[in-house]
């Protein structure tokens, strides 16, 4: 039963880093390419857009931060049904609409704040499930 | 017609993508601890099992689907679109992966499909 906790509690956090990460991630690259500029569709424009991404700190922490979505993402996987994961990595969205009203000063209409309670809602339900309903590896071969 | 294919590409690519790279990460087995060393070996082992490298393609072309269609229609009907891929991945883990769907987590999952449709609609 302690496991099982255990389990859950890492699931939980492994979940809550994959949403940080992503939302970091895309948050810096949007920032990223916003001071670069719109790319011309060239082959000389698309060097010189190669060029400036490389070059450009930002877009390094918005990689840095992807990496961090992707390693969190494959950890989780590892031991947490993907059924389990999927949906509670929806919470980002809510996540990104809380966001957007408290640094961005955005408003929100009152139906996306209605799909924010149904994906809040919804993360609960699923969470209240158990993060794995298959055998382990070693389990399945001993 | 071209939407709904690009659609069905976007949905059962990023679907099949990560349900190849969770068996992938099964079959790679969890890292014994959660500290960067495990962590670095758990990575090491991971991209080297081919179901990672049959996943990463499907996710790309997924990605693609994903710019086209972009191109094509507002971002309000493309991903409240594609917030179908919650159910069908949920089938592809039930039948696929021999995962087990309890109805709490058949009614999350359906609350959240219908959630990130009225979030991305706006």
């Amino acid at each position: 039963m302690a496991s099982e906790k255990r389990l859950r509690i890492k699931t939980l956090v492994m979940v809550l880093a994959m949403v940080v990460c992503a939302n970091a991630g895309d948050l810096m690259l949007k920032r990223g390419m916003s001071q670069i500029g719109e790319v011309q569709l060239t082959a000389s424009g698309i060097a010189q857009a190669f060029r400036l991404t490389v070059t450009s700190g930002t877009i390094w922490v918005a990689i840095f931060f992807l990496s961090g979505f992707m390693l969190s993402y494959m950890t989780v996987l590892s031991w947490a049904d993907y059924s389990y994961v999927m949906p509670a990595g929806a919470f980002g969205y809510a996540l990104l609409t809380l966001l957007a009203v408290v640094f961005l000063h955005e408003s929100v209409s009152p139906r996306r704040w209605f799909g924010v309670v149904l994906i809040c809602v919804g993360v609960l339900l699923v969470g209240q499930t158990k993060p794995r309903t298959t055998a382990a590896a070693s389990e399945a071969v001993a | 017609m071209r939407v709904v294919l690009a659609l069905a590409v976007l949905i059962f690519g990023s679907t099949g993508g990560e349900i190849a790279i969770t068996y992938g990460m099964k079959e790679t087995g969890e890292p014994a601890r959660l500290r960067p060393l495990e962590l670095l070996q758990f990575l090491g082992r991971a991209v080297r099992n081919g179901w990672f490298w049959a996943g990463v393609p499907l996710m790309a072309l997924s990605f693609y689907s994903l710019l086209i269609l972009l191109s094509w229609e507002p971002i309000s009907l493309v991903i409240p679109a594609s917030a179908l891929s919650y159910v069908v991945g949920t089938l592809g883990a039930k039948y696929i992966l021999g995962e087990q769907i309890s109805t709490a987590r058949w009614a999350g999952v359906l609350l959240v499909c219908a959630g990130v449709a009225l979030v991305a609609a706006g």
